[in-house]
C-alpha cells in the first residue's frame, strides 16, 4: 500500500467527517451505556432499598425490571450502533476509499 | 494416532466410570451417551477442520472467513462459561437478584467493546491482540508484555476452568477427579492441535447452541409451571425461602468502592481477554466484527435472563423437595452450584438431567479450547515469531510451534488442574479480569486513540497496572485470608480493577510524555498513518496481510 493512498485519505474532507460522526456516534453511546450500568451500580450501593420497592401489590420490586431493563438496553445499543456503522459510516468508507484510489 | 488415542481416552472413561458404579456414585447413563455424541461429532469436526488448515492464518483465524453471525455464537460459546451457566444461577438460587448483578457486569462490556475497540482491532490486527499494541511501537518491549499479559490471564483462566471441569465432572458422571481433567486436556488439545481456529469456533458454536437449547427449555419449562406469570415465578419463590430479601438487593455489594472496582473489572476486563479478542481476526472485515458484537450481545444476554429465571425455578422447585436437599449439611446437595441440574432433573428427570450435564461438560471443552489457543498463539505469534525470530521465521515453522505450544500448554493446565484440586482458587477469574483490565485493555485502548502513546510509556504504565493487579489481589480477603490464613486482609476491597487500572493509565500517560526519545517522535509521527487504518480498513483488506 503507498504512502501516497493514504495522505490522500487524510486530505479528503469526508475522511474528517467520518471520523468526527463515528466517533461523537460511538462515544454517545458508550456514555449512555456507561451512565446506565453506574447508575444501577450505585443505587445497589448507596440506596438499595430504592430497588427493594414494591411495585403494585404482588411481591415484584422496582430492581427486577431495572435490571432485566440494563440488560435490554445493552443488546438495543449495540443494535443502534451496529445498524448506523454498517449502513452511513461503510458508505461514507467505501466513497473514501474510492476517491483514494480513483485518483491515480 | 488422532484415533488411537480418541479410543484410548474414552474406554479410559468408560473403564473409569464402571469402576466407580461399583463405588458410591451414581453413574449416569444418559449423561455419558449424550457426552460420547459430542465428543465423536466434535472430533469430526476437528478431523474436517485439520483439512483445512494449511496455513498459520487457517489456523490462527479459521482463514479469516467466518461470518458475523458465526462469530457471535462462537463469542457466545468462548464466553458463556460453565461458571456463568452453573454459579450464576446458583447465586440466584441463593441470593435471588444479586445474582443478576453479576450478570450484568459480565453483560456490559460488550457494548463497550463494539463502540470503543472492535472494528479497529479488525484493521489494525492479524492474529493476536499484541498485533494491533505494537503496531506502531518497538516489537520487542510490547510484544512481551502483551504476551505475559495474555499468558498470565489465559493460565489463571485456564486453571480456575480445568479445577471447576474437574469437580463438576466428578459430581456429574461419577468420575475421578484426575481422570476428569486429564480427558479435558487431551481433548481440548486435540481440537486446537489438529483443527485449529477453525475446529474451535465450531466446537465454540455447537456448545453455545446446545446450551441455549438446553437453558431455553428449562426456562420454558419453569414459565410453564407458573402459567408464564413473573408475578407468580417470584411470590412463589417468596414463599418457599419464607423470605422476600431475594427480591432486592442483599449483601453482596457491600461498599461502594467495591462495587465500583468489580463493575470496571468485568466491564474492561471483558474488553482486555486474549480469547475474545482474538476472535475479532476471524471475520473478513469490520462490518462483520460489528454484527459479531451485536449477535453475541443478544445471546448472552438472552442466556443471563434465562439463568435469572432457572435460579428463581430453583428456588420454587429445589427448596422444599427432600430430594435434593443434603440431610446433613442443610442447602441442596453438591452446594448452591449445583442447581442447575438438580432443576433439570426436576423438569425433565434423568434424561434431561443428562443432557445437561453433557451440555455443561461441552461448555467446558469449548471454553478451554479458546483460551489454550489465545495462549499458544502468544508464545508461538508473539513471543517466537516476533520476537525471538524478529519476524524472519516461515509460516510452517510458526505453525509446528503453535502446535508445541498447544500441547504444552495442555500438559501444564493437567498439572496445574490437578495441583491446585483442593484448593481456594476463588480468586482466580477475579484476577483474571482485574489483569486484562489493567495491563491488556490500557495499552490496547490507547495505542488505538492516543496518539502520543510512546513504547516507554506502554510498558512502564501496563507493567505497573499489572503489577498492582497482582499485588493487591494478594493482600485481598481471596487470597491473604482464604488461602494464606491471615486473619485480616490488608486491601480492604474485592477487586482491585479501580486502583489497578487507574495507576496502569496514569502511568502509560505519564511516561509517555517524558520519553522524549528519538523513537518515541517516530512513534507519534506513525500515529496518522496507523489511524487511517484502524478507521477505513485500508491496508486491512483480504483478512489483512500485511
Amino acid at each position: 500500500m503507498s504512502q501516497n493512498i493514504y495522505d490522500r485519505v487524510q486530505a479528503n474532507p469526508k475522511f474528517a467527517e467520518l471520523v468526527q460522526k463515528r466517533s461523537s456516534f460511538a462515544w454517545k453511546l458508550a456514555i449512555v451505556m456507561l451512565v446506565v450500568y453506574y447508575s444501577f451500580i450505585l443505587v445497589i450501593a448507596f440506596s438499595p432499598a430504592t430497588f427493594a420497592v414494591k411495585l403494585g401489590e404482588g411481591v415484584t420490586t422496582v430492581g427486577i425490571p431495572v435490571g432485566l431493563g440494563v440488560i435490554v438496553i445493552a443488546f438495543v445499543l449495540t443494535g443502534i450502533y451496529t445498524q448506523r456503522a454498517n449502513g452511513e459510516f461503510d458508505d461514507l468508507t467505501a466513497q473514501i476509499k474510492e476517491e483514494a484510489r480513483g485518483e491515480k | 494416532m488422532k484415533w488411537g488415542l480418541l479410543l484410548l481416552t474414552l474406554s479410559n472413561f468408560l473403564w473409569a466410570a464402571d469402576a466407580q458404579f461399583s463405588g458410591k456414585r451414581d453413574l449416569n447413563v444418559s449423561a455419558i451417551i449424550m457426552f460420547v455424541l459430542f465428543v465423536v461429532a466434535t472430533l469430526g469436526i476437528t478431523y474436517w477442520a485439520a483439512k483445512r488448515t494449511k496455513t498459520a492464518k487457517d489456523f490462527y483465524t479459521a482463514g479469516g472467513g467466518i461470518t458475523g453471525f458465526q462469530n457471535g455464537l462462537a463469542i457466545a460459546g468462548d464466553y458463556m462459561s460453565a461458571a456463568s451457566f452453573l454459579g450464576i444461577s446458583g447465586l440466584v438460587y441463593l441470593k435471588g437478584f444479586d445474582g443478576l448483578i453479576y450478570s450484568i457486569g459480565f453483560l456490559v462490556g460488550w457494548p463497550i467493546i463494539l463502540f470503543l475497540v472492535a472494528e479497529q482491532l479488525r484493521n489494525l490486527g492479524k492474529y493476536t491482540f499484541s498485533d494491533v499494541a505494537s503496531y506502531r511501537l518497538q516489537q520487542t518491549p510490547i510484544r512481551v508484555l502483551a504476551a505475559l499479559g495474555s499468558l498470565a490471564t489465559v493460565a489463571l483462566y485456564l486453571i480456575a476452568q480445568m479445577v471447576g471441569a474437574g469437580q463438576l465432572i466428578q459430581i456429574l458422571f461419577g468420575l475421578d477427579y484426575e481422570y476428569a481433567v486429564i480427558m479435558v486436556g487431551i481433548l481440548m488439545i486435540l481440537y486446537v492441535t489438529f483443527g485449529g481456529m477453525l475446529a474451535t469456533t465450531w466446537v465454540q458454536i455447537i456448545k453455545a447452541v446446545l446450551l441455549l437449547s438446553g437453558a431455553s427449555f428449562m426456562a420454558i419449562m419453569i414459565m410453564y409451571k407458573v402459567g408464564f406469570s413473573f408475578e407468580t415465578l417470584f411470590s412463589q419463590a417468596v414463599a418457599a425461602k419464607k423470605s422476600a430479601s431475594i427480591m432486592a438487593p442483599g449483601g453482596l455489594v457491600s461498599d461502594p468502592i467495591s462495587a465500583i472496582s468489580l463493575g470496571i473489572a468485568l466491564m474492561f476486563g471483558t474488553a482486555g481477554l486474549p480469547h475474545i479478542l482474538m476472535r475479532f481476526f476471524t471475520v473478513s472485515d469490520a462490518k462483520e466484527a460489528r454484527k459479531s458484537v451485536f449477535f453475541a450481545t443478544g445471546f448472552i444476554g438472552y442466556f443471563y435472563i434465562l439463568t435469572f429465571i432457572i435460579g428463581f425455578g430453583a428456588i420454587v422447585l429445589l427448596t422444599n423437595d427432600p430430594t435434593y436437599l443434603d440431610p446433613v449439611k442443610g442447602g441442596i446437595i453438591g452446594g448452591g452450584n449445583m442447581s442447575a441440574i438438580h432443576t433439570a432433573h426436576a423438569i425433565g428427570g434423568n434424561l434431561f438431567l443428562g443432557f445437561i450435564s453433557a451440555v455443561a461438560f461441552a461448555t467446558i471443552l469449548a471454553v478451554v479450547s479458546g483460551l489454550t489457543l489465545a495462549g499458544a498463539s502468544a508464545v508461538s505469534h508473539d513471543l517466537y515469531a516476533n520476537v525471538f525470530a524478529r519476524g524472519r521465521v516461515d509460516e510452517m515453522t510458526e505453525m509446528r510451534v503453535s502446535k508445541y505450544s498447544t500441547i504444552a500448554l495442555g500438559i501444564v493446565a493437567i498439572i496445574l488442574g490437578i495441583a491446585f484440586e483442593k484448593q481456594n482458587i476463588a480468586f482466580m477469574v477475579g484476577l483474571a479480569f482485574a489483569i486484562a483490565a489493567s495491563a491488556n485493555f490500557p495499552i490496547l485502548f490507547l495505542s488505538m486513540f492516543w496518539r502520543k502513546l510512546t513504547t516507554k510509556g506502554a510498558v512502564w504504565g501496563g507493567s505497573l497496572g499489572l503489577l498492582t493487579a497482582v499485588v493487591l489481589v494478594v493482600l485481598s480477603k481471596a487470597v491473604w485470608v482464604d488461602v494464606l490464613g491471615n486473619k485480616t486482609a490488608i486491601y480492604a476491597y474485592g477487586n482491585p480493577a479501580l486502583f489497578s487500572m487507574t495507576i496502569a493509565f496514569a502511568g502509560i500517560w505519564l511516561f509517555s510524555l517524558m520519553d522524549k526519545s528519538e523513537n518515541a517522535a517516530k512513534e507519534i509521527a506513525a500515529y496518522d498513518h496507523q489511524y487511517i487504518r484502524s478507521q477505513t480498513g485500508i491496508g486491512a483488506e483480504g483478512a489483512s496481510s500485511h
